[in-house]
């Protein structure tokens, strides 16, 4: 197999403006080559910036700094070489099949004809042969999903770059258009060189892709690089397959290092968003297995994805409710008593936990406290949380920091006035 | 029914470029007015209407055709503006509250400086006069279609301009393709609803009297006030009878067809609306001769299309663009100066008015704001158990909202007359009868919004409540106003600016050669520009610009932000 570089990043670094003169860094030091002939999975957690980096080899933002490759000429802008498969499908809803296939083509040298014939050839490739005069509102989403992919690949592109193109499909529907991805990738039957997959999802990289890329969280870096080199068809029930999603399970979720808590001092804290009620039912259930739990073997028996339930076990770490092992969950002492405490005894349980290890909600707290009419604007603590996070992160942080705040009664938030108050002014030693 | 109506923020927002904006804009009318002061000479051919009915249908192709120009005009306008509003943040930071204080300003204040320039720049002949009238109608219908087209692409989706960056469409194709059908539905909503405006303002302009001179113009609105100064009412009927039959053609034959084909550019997300059916658009596309045409015209436009991609069209000139650039410096440049230059002769004009007559503009404004207040009072005072009653009762609505729509669609400037003439009979002053002449243009923007927020309340919330026997007072308080919240919020801020622009027209009304008035800011505008006092008029028509703008950021934010954040129906 040749191993020509399709498509190379060179120390890429994004950063986004929050504020005048302040930015926080998204991605960090990502060098990356795409070889031809491959398949490679990008994962991260949710903010890890791997839509972001996506855009950045497609051409489509500009990298702080580092430059892209592309076959060894710097890119600038984008390349018709590079196509991409959203995961909003983003079709346009007044065109047909045919007509959305089409738009792809406008800059195109080629005869109508000539058009034509292609656009029904890939048409027919990704399996929407009869479909060619419907509009998009009269097909499901995995159909929706074929257009999108047929637009990308009637341009003919050396590498196709998919963004979580199967994440608003629902499972079903997700299963049938990977197989079918698969088989057209094995029989070299899609007129591209290389792909990029961009997912959350371990199993659906482990299952199709030929390498895993996996970026640490905030910012985003190179973590690891796993190689898959199962053959295909891959069965989801092998001994190899399981191992290697385990493998990357292990990689995904943060180090104790990573936990932000512990790093409190340099950067602020990041609370994981998970709700009170969530991360009691994840205590609950691990305590009722014995209080030790494989993070794999737990996702799947819940049915959740990394996104939904990577920031609930980061919750319990930071809490003191649990921590990682080999991969695996294990509750500690204070963990257990919050799993068999009767409700009210919970409460008082999670509060000193949060007192103790989070930080926003001791910062809100000395806030309310030392101020004499004990209410402050929400405004407040967004501001001071701008400082660290972009606008919508710092709103996501501040409303996780409320939910558990509100939950373990130190204080109450007043919705209609935007406010937080104490409900029996008192003042708390810290 | 649905209105899309939708209220940018940027209308509550006051900063410091909104200040100057507010400056720069009064800056330009105050040259408008200036050069209505200076070049002023009589217009010597009053023309004289025929009432014979005969002459009907002539007078309604000249009013249509006005309304024709003003519109097409407005369209244009308002893709230009919203284009290049939505180019860089920097333009949309000064397009933006320039268009929001735009809209604020009391369009009828300029009828007569406009009128002047026009006629000062076509001495004697009638197009000036034309001229006038279709931009005074412009002003009138464009703002709102240029929020709605500014809005819909400023919406679009990232990755449908992802889509159009990465396939390399050119600008041309992206306006066509993306651009257009992405704001079809919204434009053609308001281009309903202004073309609907505009018949409001054609009637104020088209009998348009200052000081001795009579600047008429032929069409159905002078008509139908001839005729009422006349004191003929079978001719009034005529008039209006042919005013309503062309808004209900128009109605059938142009804008529900287009609201129905316009249902093929909605997004995948928002569901359908119940199968709207528009009985002339299956005629035209059952017609194979309309068909053939519909053909032609999209060849052409594809056309068209292809031959913007032709290589010496797409390369981008350097120095073309420079020159450009330079040329936009020069027109920034040009236009300051000009405005400084309009500043000083604005204060020469105003250093006229003395602290007297500030005082009676402070007292005129506390009466127009009290006749405003109780118009909306009374307007709401039906519109809410009646747009309630429509919106709740889906079988008494397809009838009664025929009806409400045709009444509706006749501008109150056409009924004026008509409530004038009743007025005198009965006796009672202008003082009262102002605010029954505000209210008629006012009242319908809150029952429409009212019947839409009513019709939006969720089916299980009002079965709730009568499985939990709630009724009467409580039902109001717990179900129905809060759900209709947001919409009587929109429905009160388009009524109050409605209102204070209609005490122009309604605090002082000159009818069959006399003049009624009453104190009000509104009565104060029309006198100052009938008498030709341009330094009064310029400082009034400024304070009710700055009443308008200062109620919707005081009142209407708080209100507004309420509404969108808690009473909001998910």
């Amino acid at each position: 197999m040749d191993r020509e570089i399709i498509l190379e990043t060179r120390n890429i670094k994004k950063t986004f403006l929050i504020a005048k003169g302040k930015e926080i860094p998204v991605l960090e030091d990502i060098n990356l080559k795409i070889y031809s002939n491959e398949f490679v999975s990008i994962l991260g957690q949710s903010g890890a910036g791997k839509s972001t980096l996506l855009r950045i080899i497609a051409g489509l933002i500009e990298p702080s700094e580092g430059e892209v490759l592309y076959k060894g000429i710097p890119l600038k802008k984008t390349n018709a070489k590079i196509a991409v498969v959203f995961q909003s499908f983003a079709l346009f809803p007044w065109f047909t099949v045919f007509e959305n296939v089409k738009i792809g083509l406008s800059q195109s040298e080629l005869s109508e004809e000539e058009k034509d014939e292609k656009v029904l050839k890939v048409i027919d490739l990704v399996g929407l042969d009869g479909f060619e005069d419907a509009y998009p509102r009269e097909l499901s989403g995995g159909m929706r999903q074929r257009v999108g992919i047929a637009r990308a690949l009637a341009v003919e592109p050396e590498l196709l770059l998919m963004d979580e193109p199967f994440s608003a499909l629902d499972v079903l529907t997700a299963d049938n258009l990977r197989g079918d991805i698969i088989d057209l990738w094995k029989a070299g039957k899609l007129p591209v060189k290389a792909i990029v997959l961009v997912t959350h999802n371990i199993e659906e990289a482990v299952s199709m892709s030929s390498r895993a890329i996996i970026l640490s969280h905030n910012p985003g870096r190179l973590k690891a690089e796993i190689p898959l080199e199962l053959p295909y068809p891959r069965d989801k029930n092998s001994r190899d397959f399981k191992f290697l999603l385990d493998k990357i399970y292990t990689a995904l979720i943060k180090s104790p290092e990573e936990l932000p808590f512990l790093l409190a001092a340099e950067r602020y804290q990041f609370l994981p968003h998970a709700k009170v009620g969530a991360i009691a039912g994840l205590i609950e259930l691990v305590h009722d297995r014995g209080g030790r739990i494989d993070i794999y073997a737990l996702s799947s028996e819940l049915s959740m994805e990394v996104d939904d339930i990577f920031p609930l076990i980061e919750a319990a770490v930071i809490l003191g409710f649990g921590e990682i092992k080999e991969g695996d969950f294990i509750l500690t002492d204070k963990g257990k008593m919050w799993a068999e405490a009767d409700t009210l005894k919970k409460k008082e349980i999670f509060k000193e936990a949060a007192l103790r290890n989070v930080q926003l909600i001791r910062q809100i707290m000395q806030v309310i406290s030392n101020i004499s009419k004990h209410r402050v604007s929400e405004e407040f603590f967004i501001d001071i949380l701008k400082n660290h996070f972009t606008h919508e992160e710092a709103w996501n942080q501040l409303e996780t920091a409320i939910d558990w705040g509100r939950y373990s009664e130190l204080f109450v938030y007043d919705y209609d006035a935007g406010e937080l108050y104490l409900e029996e002014p008192e003042t708390i030693d810290m | 029914m649905k209105i899309p109506v939708s209220i940018p923020a940027e209308t509550f927002r006051i900063r410091t470029i909104d200040v100057i904006v507010f400056f720069i804009i009064i800056g330009i009318l105050s040259f408008i007015v200036y050069i209505a002061s200076t070049w002023s000479e009589p217009y010597e051919r009053a023309l004289e209407i025929d009432l014979n009915p005969e002459n009907i249908p002539e007078y309604a192709i000249q009013s249509l055709a006005r309304i024709f120009f003003a519109y097409l005009m407005s369209l244009i306008f308002s893709i230009w503006y919203g284009y290049t509003a939505s180019r860089s943040k920097i333009h949309e930071k000064i397009m933006i509250p320039v268009l929001d204080i735009l809209q604020s300003i009391p369009v009828l204040s300029f009828l007569p400086g406009v009128v002047l320039a026009m006629i000062a720049l076509f001495p004697g002949q009638r197009i000036g006069l034309e001229i006038a009238c279709i931009l005074l109608i412009f002003t009138g219908q464009v703002w709102n279609m240029t929020f709605s087209f500014y809005h819909s692409i400023s919406t679009i989706p990232k990755e449908m301009h992802e889509v159009v960056k990465l396939f390399k469409l050119n600008k041309f194709s992206k306006f066509l393709r993306l651009d257009l059908p992405f704001s079809a539905i919204g434009l053609i909503w308001n281009s309903m609803m202004s073309v609907a405006g505009g018949w409001f303002f054609l009637m104020a302009c088209e009998m348009f009297v200052l000081e001795d001179k009579d600047f008429r113009l032929p069409g159905i609105g002078s008509y139908i006030q001839t005729a009422a100064n006349a004191g003929n009412i079978e001719y009034v009927m005529y008039g209006l009878g042919t005013m309503i039959f062309l808004i209900i053609l128009l109605d059938l034959f142009i804008w529900r067809p287009l609201i129905v084909w316009s249902q093929r550019f909605r997004l995948e997300s928002i569901p359908p609306e119940d199968e709207r059916e528009s009985f002339v658009l299956n005629l035209f596309t059952g017609s194979l001769f309309l068909r053939k045409i519909g053909d032609l015209l999209t060849n052409f436009v594809n056309k068209i299309e292809k031959l913007s991609y032709k290589k010496f069209i797409n390369n981008e000139n350097k120095l073309l663009m420079k020159i450009s650039k330079i040329s936009g410096l020069i027109f920034l440049t040009f236009l300051s100066l000009l405005i400084l230059w309009a500043f000083t002769k604005a204060i020469d004009l105003v250093s006229s008015v003395d602290l007297n007559q500030i005082i009676t503009i402070i007292k005129s404004s506390f009466y127009s704001l009290l006749r405003v207040t109780a118009a909306i009072i009374i307007a709401l005072s039906w519109t809410l158990p009646v747009g309630v009653y429509i919106g709740l009762n889906p079988r008494a609505a397809k009838f009664l909202q025929g009806i409400v729509q045709i009444a509706a669609s006749v501008p109150a400037t056409a009924i004026f007359p008509v409530i004038l003439l009743f007025l005198i009979k009965v006796g009672g002053g202008l003082n009262i009868g102002a605010i029954f002449l505000m209210l008629l243009g006012t009242q319908w923007y809150l029952l429409f919004n009212i019947i839409a927020g009513a019709s939006a309340i969720p089916k299980d919330l009002i079965e709730i409540s009568r499985a939990y026997g709630i009724k009467g007072i409580k039902k109001w308080k717990t179900l129905i106003l809060p759900g209709i919240f947001p919409y009587l919020v929109t429905g009160l801020i388009t009524a109050s600016g409605g209102a204070w622009n209609a005490t122009i027209v309604s605090e002082y009304v000159s009818f069959g050669g006399d003049i009624m008035k009453t104190e009000g800011l509104g009565a104060l505008i029309s006198a100052s520009s009938a008498s030709g006092d341009f330094g009064m008029l310029l400082i009034s028509t400024c304070f009710m610009s700055a009443i308008v703008v200062g109620i919707n950021r005081l009142i209407w934010k708080r209100l507004f932000m309420l509404a969108k954040t808690k009473y909001v129906l998910e």
